[in-house]
């Protein structure tokens, strides 16, 4: 009846887990308890679940993103206590079956579903407001993605509790990964809950392309765009040409676990090393996925907080989409090791090196622009100086790793982490956070807490360094990734210092909830009622804050890049774009459940193929279809916002020439 | 010269890419398009992995011994000619011409059912002699491969019954057209798809 699904699959002899499963069970009760003594079930389903607004689409993204850091932040305070306990004769307090699937967890979730949903979230809820139009191409789709993404998290979560989750690694390479090794459902849980999401991955890179090329501010071309629509545009570029390749393999290794195939087997001509090739075919473009939209929030915090133009705009254009090719080019640098020969290795080694020459591009222009510029030294700013120091070092270890004979010393050593947690947090981590304290006046109408965010940028830095130079050591001192133990205690100071920094990034993490909470509290001393509360260059900061529904009363037009700063020169000279016009009826998207049903019926398939129950699988599916053919047959896509609420709405909050 | 003709100029005179946001017919197409590119790098993916184990058939039958060129050659020409009347089809749906309209989708469904069908003879028959997927990775790749084409089929099979529901309870409204629009699109995708298929799977066996 239900397949493997037995009570056995729920690890009550494993205190470590029932207490954190108990602590997250209660959390979420009480949440849920206090919404519907509040009866706030209405508000949270008519404003955000069945929302296809991008702004609310992409603070959810936000939102789930942090709490997800802080599920993956856990398992890494799991690993870093056992690595500073265990070594020689002490073991540690986590068994070594229980310690694989909490690093596999780790980087799973933090790729999937921290840095994703926090990269996607920031295009979301940015793109449309600085190509100054009204929505994302593709609403209710973008409403879908996210609630696929949703759906991916929560299975995740899941087999902390029911079952376990795979033990192979985030990337799950076969044979491992095969039934012959991994029979129980952790690998499972890590195949679906990735289709799931990553479809939803997907459909957010067409969505989000789509808009890009094809719904523009009028004048808006390729020379006018923001350098972030630029950037988004090479990473969404990467998501549709690389995630089908992930879709693919995922494919191949669950026919082969499900349906007795020998993709990637031992036996019957299967080929393992195939599965890796591809996986790294999605993998090393999804690294730029990532760290392309993290580089064009640091190329809009430079310039506005310098007060100048983005130095060498045209240069950082280059540099951004020579990226996005030389991306599909080094995939074969994350396994040197696999013995391609001295050819192979030597080209994909030259291509790795000449990734570094763009990007070092960026950051002289990054320099150039802070050089001779008025800098207000906010915490955008703080986060931007942050990553050009670490990323740099970041880089070089990478560049030093692209050579295939020091590869074949340091490959999977800890030296290895310690360089893609260099990159990952000093890139993309606090490029987001970046992108956070940046932009959150304009989504919530309030700025954040100033002298928190920098205790938080602090914790983060000097966190990180503690946390992770001691690994480059060890990693050069032979201590490899992916142990639960060691035997020569010399490691072990180095351990501790680790230690130490990720309780300091704890701290940072903790700080951003203090933050938060005392930025709500301090809203009405904050508020940002000029909508361009850090004197803004591109288009997001001509709308109030947060912007209505519609985004923009009249469709702005642009003739040049940073196009606000030139309408704010413009002002009192030329004619105010408002004042003439009469507002005209605007058409938004209506609200739509489409996307939280089908996430329903998705966990509900999900889960029974992860546990064999094909009734379940079947209804899942049968489900997903019923309300794909209610969506089809749905004509009232959209609500009229009338001229005379936008009229009032502008009275309210828009600029002030218009009242004159 | 007349105002009209004026506004055509000066539309004309502005770039495509600076008249602001597209008509959402085009976005809708546009979409798709990208949306196809993404498919199609999947049957790259599985394009890739049949090319690295075709050679793999572990003792067990290979490519030359299973494949039937006349019969590949029936189904390729279901396939191809079902691309023609979808053709129609679609002029029909820009007229709005709804027999037509559903005359040549009909000939369309038909013409891909068949082509289904002879596919899963041929599959049922390679499974019956023990050629299924999981006797080699030559196999495994195989059916991947070609079934994910059929599988492709098999929904836009469903997706043309759904779109001719829609013609019937709702006519011809923009929606219904970007709909066909699209539709066209994919089953023209399939076909270009499958030319690959046959290249390299199945003539590719007789090298």
């Amino acid at each position: 009846m239900f397949g493997r699904l037995t009570w056995a699959a729920i690890p009550f002899d494993q205190p470590v887990v029932m207490i954190a499963a108990g602590t997250v069970g209660f959390v979420i009760f009480c949440v849920l308890a206090l919404v519907t003594v509040k009866g706030w079930w209405p508000y949270l389903w008519r404003e955000w679940i069945t929302s296809v607004d991008h702004k609310r689409i992409g603070v959810m993204y936000i939102f789930l993103a942090l709490l997800m850091l802080v599920r993956g932040f856990s398992d890494a305070m799991l690993m870093r206590s056992q690595l500073a306990m265990a070594a020689g004769h002490a073991h540690g307090y986590l068994p070594p079956e229980h310690y694989d699937q909490i690093f596999s967890a780790h980087g799973t979730i933090m790729i999937f579903f921290v840095a994703m949903p926090f990269v996607v979230g920031l295009m979301n809820f940015v793109l449309p407001l600085q190509l100054g139009v009204r929505d994302v191409a593709f609403p209710v789709l973008n409403s879908v993605s996210f609630w696929l993404t949703a759906a991916g998290v929560l299975l995740v979560n899941v087999s902390l509790v029911v079952g376990e989750f795979a033990r192979t690694g985030w990337l799950a390479y076969p044979p491992l990964s095969e039934i012959a090794y991994s029979p129980g459902v952790g690998v499972d849980y890590y195949l679906w809950s990735l289709q799931i999401s990553g479809l939803g991955t997907l459909l957010s890179g067409i969505n989000l392309l789509t808009t890009i090329l094809k719904l523009r501010a009028p004048g808006m071309g390729y020379r006018q765009m923001p350098i972030f629509c630029w950037t988004a545009l090479a990473s969404n570029l990467l998501i549709v040409a690389s995630f089908p390749i992930l879709t693919a393999t995922f494919a191949m290794l669950l026919l082969d676990r499900y349906g007795g195939f020998h993709f990637f087997t031992n036996d019957l001509g299967g080929n393992p090393m195939m599965y890796v090739n591809l996986i790294w075919c999605w993998g090393h473009p999804e690294v730029y996925i990532l760290i392309l939209p993290a580089f064009g929030v640091f190329s809009e915090v430079v310039a506005t907080f310098s007060g100048k133009p983005l130095f060498g705009r045209r240069s950082m254009i280059m540099a951004t989409m020579v990226i996005c090719v030389l991306s599909f080019l080094v995939w074969l640098h994350h396994f040197f090791t696999m013995g391609a020969g001295a050819d192979v290795n030597a080209f994909f080694g030259v291509m790795t090196m000449i990734i570094a020459v763009p990007t070092g591009v960026k950051i002289f222009n990054w320099l150039f622009t802070l050089y001779g510029g008025r800098i207000r030294f906010t915490v955008p700013v703080l986060w931007t100086i942050g990553f050009m120091v670490t990323f740099v070092i970041g880089g070089m270890t990478g560049v030093l790793m692209a050579i295939p004979p020091a590869d074949f010393v340091l490959h999977n050593s800890l030296f290895l982490i310690a360089h893609f947690h260099n990159v990952a947090i000093g890139g993309v981590v606090f490029g987001v956070m970046a992108g956070i304290s940046y932009w959150f006046p304009k989504a919530f109408g309030y700025t954040l807490n100033e002298r928190l965010g920098k205790a938080v940028f602090w914790c983060w830095f000097f966190g990180f360094y503690l946390a992770f130079m001691p690994l480059y050591v060890l990693g050069l001192m032979g201590a490899t990734r992916r142990m639960q133990h060691y035997s020569n205690t010399h490691w072990q100071p180095l351990m501790l210092v680790a230690l130490a920094g990720a309780i300091l990034i704890l701290l940072g993490i903790a700080l951003t909830g203090v933050q938060l909470a005392v930025s709500i509290r301090q809203r009405e001393r904050n508020r940002d009622v000029t909508g361009d509360p850090w004197n803004g260059r591109t288009l997001e900061w001509s709308t109030p804050s947060p912007p209505p529904a519609w985004n923009f009363s009249f469709l702005p037009q642009v003739d040049r890049a940073d196009a606000f700063w030139a309408i704010k020169q413009q002002r009192g000279t030329a004619q105010d774009r408002n004042v003439k016009r009469s507002y005209q009826t605007i058409q938004v998207p209506r609200n739509n459940p489409t996307g939280f049903f089908l996430a329903f019926f998705a966990v509900l398939l999900g889960f029974s193929l992860i546990w064999r129950i094909w009734w379940g699988a079947g209804l899942g599916l049968l489900g997903a279809i019923a309300i794909c053919l209610i969506q089809a047959w749905r004509t009232d896509g959209e609500v009229e916002v009338p001229g005379e609420k936008i009229a009032a709405f502008e009275r309210l909050h828009g600029p002030k020439e218009s009242l004159a | 010269m007349s105002a009209a003709e004026q506004a055509l100029v000066t539309a004309d005179a502005v770039p495509l890419s600076l008249r602001g946001p597209a008509p959402k017919r085009v976005v809708a197409g546009y979409g798709f398009w990208l949306f196809l590119l993404s498919d199609i790098v999947i049957f790259a993916a599985l394009f890739a992995a049949y090319a690295v184990l075709s050679g793999e058939n572990a003792g067990g039958p290979t490519a030359a011994e299973l494949f039937d060129k006349k019969h590949v050659l029936v189904e390729t020409a279901c396939l191809l000619a079902s691309s023609v009347t979808c053709g129609f089809g679609s002029l029909a749906v820009q007229s709005g011409d709804r027999t037509s309209t559903y005359f040549w989708m009909a000939v369309t469904f038909i013409l891909g059912a068949t082509f289904l069908s002879l596919e899963v003879g041929e599959f049922s028959h390679m499974l019956s002699i023990g050629a299924g997927p999981s006797r080699s990775a030559f196999l495994s790749a195989f059916f991947t491969l070609v079934g994910t084409h059929g599988l492709h089929v098999t929904l836009g099979l469903c997706w043309l019954i759904v779109m001719l529901l829609q013609v019937a309870t709702l006519g011809f409204p923009p929606m219904v057209r970007r709909r066909f629009f699209s539709f066209g699109l994919f089953w023209h995708a399939l076909d270009i798809v499958w030319i690959g298929v046959f290249t390299i799977v199945y003539l590719g066996a007789h090298l």
